[in-house]
C-alpha cells in the first residue's frame, strides 16, 4: 500500500459519517469488488452511491460533481486498472473543483500479479491512496479507521 | 430459422468438435489472449501442439470489448500489459496474417470477447477469416457493460445475422450459462443460456452452443447439464448444438493443487455429464493473466484426467431442477414469438433475475446463498417463476459472510492443500484478506 503524505491535502473519513463513492474505470465490468467494497463501508457506517461497471471518465467527472462525496474509491482488478487509473485521475485533477477531492484506487491493478507495483506511479499521478490486492484488505480498513486521527496528530505534533 | 430432418451446415469450428465427440474425446480450450501478434501467433502454436484434443482461443481485450479501440492503440504502441489480443485495432490484415503463421489452416479458433455491442468485433473477426465467437444479447451485457439491454438485443440479432451471411455454418456459443461467474443457481443459467440458442437460431445461425459454467456442487452441476442437454432436446431441433462446460468460473483456489485439483474436478464433471467441449483454467487464476505455459498445463491436464475418466455415465438425482429451467424458459416464450423482446419484457418485470448483479436494466429483487450441502439455492426469487428455500435464521449480509460465500469453493479446494504445507503461490487475495 501506498499511503498519503500527511498534510498533503488529504481527507480521510476518520470517525465521521460520510459519502463515499465507488466506482469502476472504463474498461472494467468486474463489479463482486464494487458490491464487496459497498457492504464494506456501509458496515462501517458511511453513505455509499454505487456508481457500477465500466465507467467512461466523464461521467465519472459528472457524478463527482451531481453527487458531491466526501471520497472517491475507485476499484478495479481486469489489469487495465495502472492505464485506467492514470488516465482518469490526471483527468480529475485538471478540473478546479475536484483537484482536492479525495480519492483513492485500489484491487488487481496490472496483469502480472506479484510482479506488479504501480503504488509510486499512481500516487504520483494524483491518487491520495493506492491499495494493490497482493496486500490484502486490511490496510483499507485501517486507513478508514485511523488515517484521519494519524495526520490531525502528525500536523500538531 | 432450420428445420427439417436434414442436419445443418457447420462450420470449422463446429465441425471439429463434432468429429472428436464421435471419437470419444473431449475437446479442451483455452481462455487466452496476449496483446502482441508474436505473443498470440506463440499461443495458439502451443495450444495446437499440446497433448490434448484443442481448439484455439482468441480472447481480447478490455478496451476492445469497450469499443475504446484508441486507448488499446496506445497501448500497443507504448509496450504497456493489455489483458487480451486487441483484434480491432491489430485489425483484419495483421490478425489474418497472425493465423496464418500458426501453420495449420485446419485448425479451429474461436473469439471470445464479451462485449455488448459485437458489430464491430464480428466483422473484425469475419475479415480475419475467422468463423466462430461467443456471446448473446444477455450474457454479454449484464455481466460486462451498463449499456442498455435493448441496445444489446438489437446489436446481438444484428451481429448473428452477419455472422450467418458471410459465413454458412458459422458458430456461435452462448455465454449464458455463466453470467457473473458465480451465485447464480443453474436453474436460471440453464434458461439463459437455452434462451440464448433459441435467439441465435432466430436469427440465422445453424451451428451453436450451449454453456454451462461449473458451480458449488458436483451433483447439483450434474443434474443442470442433464436438464441443459434435455432442453436443448426439445427446443432446438434441426440446429447442430453442443455443450460446453466451463471450469469454474468464480473465486478460484490461490494454491497450485487446489486450483489443479478443481480443473480436474471440471474435466471429470464434463466426462460424466457428456458435454463435448471444456474450457479450461489454470494456476495463474486466482493471482494474474496465465501465461502460455500455464494455459499449456492446464490443457494436457484436464486432456489426461477425462482420459482416464472414459465416457461412464452416472445416475442423476431429480432435485426439480430442470422443471424449474423449463418454467423459466416458457415464461420468456410466452411474451412472445421473437426472444430478444422476451428477454426485455422478462428482464423489465424481473422474471427473469440474476442474483447480485448491478446492471441498471434487471430488477436486482433475488439473492442466492450456499446452503448445508453446498448447493447454489434462491434466498429470495424475486419475481421469478421458481420458490426461494431460505434457510432458517438467515442474518444479514455483512463484508466478511459476503467473502465467506464467493470464497467457498476457493476454501474447500485450498484448505486440504494448505493444510498438507503444500506450495502454494507467494500472492495473497480474497481467502488471506477476508482475514485482515
Ligand atoms: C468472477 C470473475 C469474472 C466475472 C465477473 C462478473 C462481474 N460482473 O463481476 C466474469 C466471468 C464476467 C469475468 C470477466 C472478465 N475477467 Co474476470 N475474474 C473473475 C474472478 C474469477 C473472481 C473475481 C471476484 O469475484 N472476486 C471477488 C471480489 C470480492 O474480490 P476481488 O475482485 O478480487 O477484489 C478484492 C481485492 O482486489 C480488493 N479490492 C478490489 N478493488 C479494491 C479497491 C480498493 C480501494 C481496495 C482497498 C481494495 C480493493 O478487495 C477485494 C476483497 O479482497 C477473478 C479471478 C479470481 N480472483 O479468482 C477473475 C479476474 C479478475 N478476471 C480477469 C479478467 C482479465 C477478466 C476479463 C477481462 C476477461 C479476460 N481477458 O480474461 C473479463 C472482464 C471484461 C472487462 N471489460 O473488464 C483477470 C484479471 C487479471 C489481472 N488483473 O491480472 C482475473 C484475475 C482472472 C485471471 N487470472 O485472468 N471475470
Amino acid at each position: 500500500m501506498a499511503l498519503p503524505v500527511p498534510g498533503q491535502g488529504t481527507h480521510p473519513l476518520g470517525d465521521r459519517k460520510r459519502r463515499v463513492l465507488i466506482s469502476s474505470t472504463s474498461s472494467d465490468s468486474h463489479t463482486w469488488n464494487l458490491v464487496f467494497l459497498q457492504i464494506l463501508l456501509e458496515e462501517m457506517g458511511h453513505d455509499v452511491i454505487n456508481i457500477g461497471a465500466c465507467v467512461p471518465d466523464e461521467f465519472l467527472i459528472a457524478e463527482c460533481r451531481r453527487t458531491g462525496p466526501d471520497m472517491v474509491v475507485l476499484s478495479s482488478v481486469n489489469g487495465h486498472g495502472f492505464l485506467d487509473g492514470t488516465r482518469v485521475i490526471s483527468r480529475l485533477r485538471r478540473e478546479p473543483d475536484l483537484a482536492h477531492l479525495p480519492v483513492l484506487i485500489g484491487g488487481k491493478l496490472g496483469t502480472r500479479g506479484e510482479g506488479d507495483s504501480f503504488g509510486e506511479q499512481l500516487m504520483a499521478a494524483g491518487f491520495d491512496a493506492v491499495f494493490e490486492d497482493t496486500k490484502g484488505i486490511g490496510a483499507f480498513r485501517e486507513y478508514l479507521a485511523t488515517a484521519g486521527r494519524a495526520v490531525e496528530l502528525e500536523a500538531t505534533a | 430459422m432450420t428445420g427439417g430432418t436434414e442436419l445443418a451446415v457447420q462450420g470449422r469450428f463446429g465441425t471439429a468438435v463434432s468429429a472428436a465427440a464421435r471419437r470419444g474425446e473431449l475437446v479442451v480450450q483455452p481462455r487466452m489472449g496476449m496483446p502482441t501478434v508474436t505473443e498470440m501467433q506463440q499461443g495458439l502454436r502451443a495450444v495446437r501442439q499440446a497433448r490434448a484434443t484443442t481448439v484455439g482461443t482468441i480472447t481480447l481485450d478490455s478496451y476492445t470489448r469497450v469499443g475504446d479501440h484508441s486507448s488499446a492503440r496506445r497501448a500497443l504502441a507504448a509496450g504497456s500489459d493489455l489483458n487480451g489480443f486487441p483484434i480491432v485495432a491489430h485489425g483484419a490484415d495483421v490478425t489474418r496474417e497472425m493465423i496464418a503463421g500458426v501453420g495449420d489452416p485446419g485448425f479451429a479458433i474461436q473469439v471470445r470477447h464479451g462485449s455488448p455491442l459485437p458489430l464491430g468485433i464480428v466483422q473484425a473477426l469475419l475479415d480475419a477469416g475467422l468463423d466462430a465467437t461467443e456471446g448473446g444479447p444477455v450474457s454479454y451485457c449484464l455481466p460486462y457493460s451498463r449499456t442498455p439491454l435493448k441496445e444489446s438485443v438489437d446489436a446481438w440479432a444484428r451481429s448473428c445475422e452477419l455472422l450467418a451471411e458471410r459465413v454458412p455454418g458459422a458458430h456461435l456459443e452462448s455465454f449464458g450459462g455463466c453470467m457473473l461467474g458465480q451465485l447464480c443457481p443453474p436453474s436460471l443459467l440453464v434458461a439463459i443460456s437455452l434462451l440464448e440458442g433459441i435467439f441465435f437460431r432466430q436469427h440465422g445461425l445453424s451451428s451453436v452452443s450451449l454453456s454451462y459454467a461449473q458451480q458449488t456442487s458436483f451433483a447439483q452441476d450434474m443434474e443442470a447439464i442433464a436438464a441443459l442437454r434435455r432442453l436443448a432436446g426439445e427446443f432446438l431441433t434441426g440446429t447442430q448444438w453442443h455443450v460446453v462446460l466451463y471450469t469454474y468460473m468464480g473465486v478460484f483456489p490461490q494454491t497450485t493443487g487446489g486450483a489443479l485439483e478443481l480443473l480436474r474436478s471440471s474435466a471429470v464433471l464434463a466426462r460424466v455429464t457428456g458435454a463435448e467441449r471444456l474450457i479450461v483454467k489454470t494456476p495463474a487464476e486466482a493471482h494474474r493473466i496465465p501465461t502460455i505455459a500455464d494455459n499449456v498445463q492446464a490443457l494436457e491436464e484436464a486432456a489426461r484426467t477425462a482420459r482416464e475418466v472414459g465416457d461412464a455415465a452416472s445416475e442423476v438425482a431429480d432435485s426439480g431442477l430442470y422443471a424449474e429451467a423449463r418454467a423459466l424458459v416458457e415464461t420468456v416464450l410466452d411474451l412472445g414469438s421473437d426472444v430478444g423482446q422476451g428477454f426485455l419484457k422478462a428482464f423489465s418485470r424481473g422474471y427473469l433475475d440474476v442474483p447480485y448483479c448491478l446492471h441498471a436494466d434487471t430488477a436486482q429483487r433475488t439473492r442466492a446463498y450456499i446452503d448445508g450441502e453446498g448447493r447454489l439455492q434462491w434466498l429470495s426469487a424475486g419475481f421469478m417463476p421458481v420458490r426461494a428455500v431460505p434457510p432458517a435464521g438467515a442474518a444479514r449480509l455483512s463484508a466478511d459472510g459476503f467473502l465467506h460465500m464467493l470464497s467457498h469453493v476457493q476454501r474447500s479446494f485450498d484448505t486440504p492443500e494448505l493444510d498438507s504445507g503444500s506450495r502454494t503461490l507467494p500472492s495473497r487475495g480474497v481467502l488471506s484478506s477476508s482475514m485482515g
